[in-house]
């Protein structure tokens, strides 16, 4: 390894540097690598049967498209409140900002019986629903509910720093050239907010597909109808099906790098952005 | 003359009073809804059945195996990975070398990896199907469906989050102080204890909480490889499935309601961090202000 231009002059970089290396490679690289190993000894053919069985597809399916519910839900109210939080003083705001990152600190089983018990029929939230003839609990609508939950602090932290950046000059330019306050939000503040609400929309749809603790318990897991991939991954895995399982987990581990990719690519953009606005 | 051009800027960028309150009103609501309600449920049906309830459902030897795994987890998991993001800060922010950036991306990558995978790699490679597994299990030493395969497969959820906050952390703190330490003649060791440690402590110990929190809630990784065995391999949230699925909602909610705790410990250190790291600023320009070394890359 080279140090550019400087003199090293501080100890300790091949000692910090080996054990970082040795301990990243034993916890992280080489068990990803196994699991792309086994995978790799199956054949496409192999693969391609166990993927393209109709449990499977529904189950995608039903991850991608309550994935994509989720996050869309959180990117509408994320631009909600992260414009509120930052812009407006109101009673109780600071506990409503602490609040937000209660989805990252909350265990995902608690947040899943929690979620269950208020939208099952006898719950707080679920009869008000069933008086209104709405099922929440074992249904699809109780995957996007947990969801929602889960992914809920991706889109309103990723927002708050560049609401707060955006010069107030700006919008009273736009006002001071004849703009409704509309046409100044539409066209002057959401494109800067744009890149960063699609990291944020993409960051809690990651999340979202790779979810299970807060999803198992409101979803019912009826195959077909109500399996996610992750539980369909652990029922492989309870049958013994490691070839099954192993395709699976495969597919889905190739989808989140290409997502983490694509989070890479639109922060990179929002950052450029930034530097041109 | 500031102010009247502030007023008119806040003008300027202001919604009508009406749209102000809609907007208020539907923060207010959502959080209300999505957070605070599932937050306060939790307690609520905890303590349905009373205090006494409350205290029996804890004090079950099941729920307190449980809880000992737990802690042992997290006494397993939080040191190695908090000595991971120490070394992996001081390597990554003290020293300038190529494909630094791609060496950030893999330590945050269990982050984009799904819990059940995780957990289902570790069974790939540990399990008594596989080569290392069927080794090791020759020799009587056992990984799935045993503690070993539960603190490992903690640790890799858990591995990024101490370096997380360490890395930008100490990028931010710059070299200035170590450097001028190491040329007053101080020691490697003497460097890290006396000026590094006191610098990066806020950080280091909110990357701690929120690893102890993590592992102490993990439940999918955990979930594959336990094997789900009464008593000795069930970590909290693992009794909290059990007890739910059996119905017993007071018990499973009363688990539940100390790792919520333990979560609402993380909401509030992670105040008391930011108001900490935020004064160590303003401590360090006052410092500068008074004719100190210039904090230069502390941005």
């Amino acid at each position: 390894m080279k140090t550019r231009g400087q003199k090293r002059i501080l100890p300790g970089f091949g000692l910090t540097m080996g054990f970082t290396l040795v301990y990243l490679s034993l916890i992280v690289l080489i068990p990803l690598s196994t699991l792309f190993l086994k995978a790799s000894s199956l054949s496409l053919r192999e693969i391609g049967d166990i993927i393209m069985t109709s449990r499977s597809l529904a189950a995608y399916r039903l991850s991608f498209g309550a994935s994509f519910a989720a996050a869309g839900i959180n990117a509408v109210f994320g631009l909600i409140v992260a414009w509120v939080l930052v812009r407006y003083k109101f009673w109780g705001k600071a506990l409503l900002d602490g609040l937000v990152d209660l989805p990252f600190a909350l265990p995902t089983a608690v947040a899943g019986i929690s979620l269950t018990t208020l939208y099952s029929e006898k719950g707080w939230l679920g009869g008000v629903l069933a008086e209104v003839g709405i099922k929440a609990a074992y249904t699809r609508l109780g995957i996007v509910i947990a969801l929602t939950f889960i992914g809920l602090p991706f889109v309103v932290r990723t927002l708050q720093p560049v609401i707060r950046e955006i010069d107030p000059e700006v919008e009273e330019a736009s006002a001071g050239l004849g703009a409704r306050r509309w046409q100044t939000f539409l066209y002057v503040i959401f494109p800067n907010l744009l890149p960063a609400l699609l990291t944020g929309f993409a960051l809690a749809f990651a999340r979202a597909l790779g979810e299970y603790g807060s999803v198992v318990f409101i979803s019912g897991n009826m195959p077909n109808k109500t399996e996610i991939v992750p539980l369909l991954i652990m029922t492989k895995f309870e049958e013994y099906d490691y070839a099954g399982a192993t395709a699976i987990a495969a597919s889905m581990l190739v989808l989140s790098f290409l997502l983490l990719l694509t989070i890479n690519l639109l922060q990179w953009w929002s950052r450029r952005h930034h530097a041109v606005a | 003359m500031l102010s009247l051009k502030k007023n008119r800027a806040a003008n300027a960028a202001s919604q009508p009073r009406l749209v102000r309150r809609i907007l208020i009103g539907s923060t207010v609501l959502f959080l209300g809804l999505f957070l605070l309600l599932p937050l306060i449920a939790v307690f609520a049906y905890a303590l349905e059945q009373g205090g006494t309830a409350y205290w029996m459902a804890i004090k079950q030897p099941e729920a307190l195996a449980a809880l000992r795994l737990t802690l042992m987890t997290v006494a397993v998991a939080a040191p190695l990975n908090a000595l991971f993001g120490i070394a992996a800060a001081w390597a990554i922010a003290k020293f300038e070398f190529r494909g630094k950036n791609i060496l950030i991306t893999l330590i945050d990558l269990p982050f984009t990896v799904s819990p059940v995978i995780a957990g289902a790699m570790f069974v790939l490679l540990f399990g008594a199907r596989s080569a290392m597994g069927g080794w090791l299990l020759d020799r009587g030493i056992q990984i799935i469906f045993a503690p070993p395969g539960i603190f490992i497969a903690t640790i890799f959820v858990t591995f990024p989050l101490v370096a997380r906050e360490l890395i930008p952390l100490m990028q931010a703190l710059g070299n200035d102080d170590e450097e001028a330490a190491v040329s007053l003649g101080a020691g490697p060791l003497q460097t890290f204890w006396r000026i590094t440690l006191p610098n990066i402590r806020w950080g280091l110990l909110y990357g701690v909480v929120l690893c102890v929190a993590r592992a102490m809630g993990e439940f999918g990784a955990v979930s594959v490889v336990s094997g789900h065995i009464r008593g000795v391999t069930n970590t909290m949230p693992l009794q909290i499935e059990i007890l739910y699925n059996e119905y017993d909602y007071v018990a499973a909610f009363s688990v539940a309601s100390l790792l919520a705790l333990v979560s609402l410990v993380t909401l509030g250190g992670k105040k008391i961090f930011e108001w900490k790291s935020r004064q160590h600023i303003i401590d360090q320009s006052a410092y500068s202000a008074q004719g100190g070394p210039v904090e230069s890359t502390a941005s």
